[in-house]
């Protein structure tokens, strides 16, 4: 997967939103997974993440919060949030991504004083495979952070269209 | 006391943890109905009664707030304490959903302790 949208850079007006992204993210794996984000040393290769979940955002904050990992990744998200094995985990894989990405769009509108009431979500979407872009019309930048789930990287952006 | 209990959610996922979630908090339940929005879930009231309804807001379908509006028309579901667990979580859908006739409201994400803080007193009849 690779994403058209540029970069966090210094400049982003919304940089201030980048804790309150990162806070609701950890909050929703440890609530909902039991399980503790790190962050890794390098910056994971967006070549590796082909399972993408997408919440759309509309009202006073207009935009796209996704999450992209790798299929495994997603796989143990759900074995995590259904208590199974994760050998045991069959077509919830994309459920429980969007479900994931649902809550921490949720969680992080939450925390943007104002825009609880003011911003809605749409219902979670999810795209599969290896060869894919995301290109978004507004000339933005995005907010992104790269974390690790279980040793493995997962990337969290919103990218702000208005 | 063993309950019947209708989680209502368009995720099966989120119906599955919130399902466990009412175990953990110790709350016993004897059967759980599930259905994937308020136009399932008020079929499933047809022919079912229920003790608790667990109810998010954003479905397809029929979401959870004119599910909880069209709840008195059903035989089944009258007197039936609705708690709202939703991603929605401003002071603004908290009002509207208390004012449709929600008894609590649970913001995902949750633990099993808020789980417990608040079905538990509604079970047991205290506001």
């Amino acid at each position: 997967m690779t994403s058209g949208a540029q970069p966090f850079i210094s400049d982003n007006p919304h940089q201030a939103w980048l804790p309150m992204l990162e806070l609701s993210t950890q909050e929703v794996f440890e609530l909902m997974l039991a399980s503790h984000l790190t962050k890794p040393v390098t910056p994971a290769p967006e070549a590796a993440m082909n399972i993408t979940g997408m919440v759309g955002l509309a009202g006073q904050l207009c935009g796209v919060l996704s999450i992209a990992c790798d299929e495994k990744s997603a796989a143990l998200m759900a074995s995590k949030m259904l208590g199974i094995e994760l050998d045991k985990v069959g077509p919830e894989v994309a459920d429980a991504l969007g479900e994931v990405c649902n809550m921490v769009a949720g969680n992080f509108k939450n925390k943007i004083p104002g825009l609880g009431d003011g911003c809605l979500l749409s219902p979670p979407s999810v795209i599969t495979g290896n060869d894919y872009s995301i290109h978004s019309m507004a000339q933005t930048p995005s907010l992104e952070v790269g974390f690790l789930f279980e040793n493995m990287p997962i990337i969290v952006s919103v990218q702000v269209h208005s | 006391m063993s309950i019947r209990a209708l989680i209502v959610d368009d995720s099966s996922v989120m119906r599955k943890i919130v399902d466990r979630s009412l175990r953990q908090a110790g709350i016993e339940i004897s059967q759980t109905f599930e259905a994937g929005n308020g136009a399932e879930a008020l079929t499933v009231l047809q022919d079912t009664r229920v003790d608790l309804i667990l109810c998010d807001i954003n479905m397809p379908v029929m979401d959870g707030l004119e599910f909880i509006k069209q709840l008195p028309t059903v035989e089944n579901a009258k007197g039936v304490p609705v708690v709202m667990i939703t991603t929605e979580g401003s002071e603004a859908h908290v009002v509207q959903a208390l004012a449709c006739g929600a008894r609590g409201y649970i913001r995902k994400p949750f633990t099993a302790d808020q789980v417990k803080e608040h079905g538990i007193p509604i079970l047991a009849g205290k506001p």
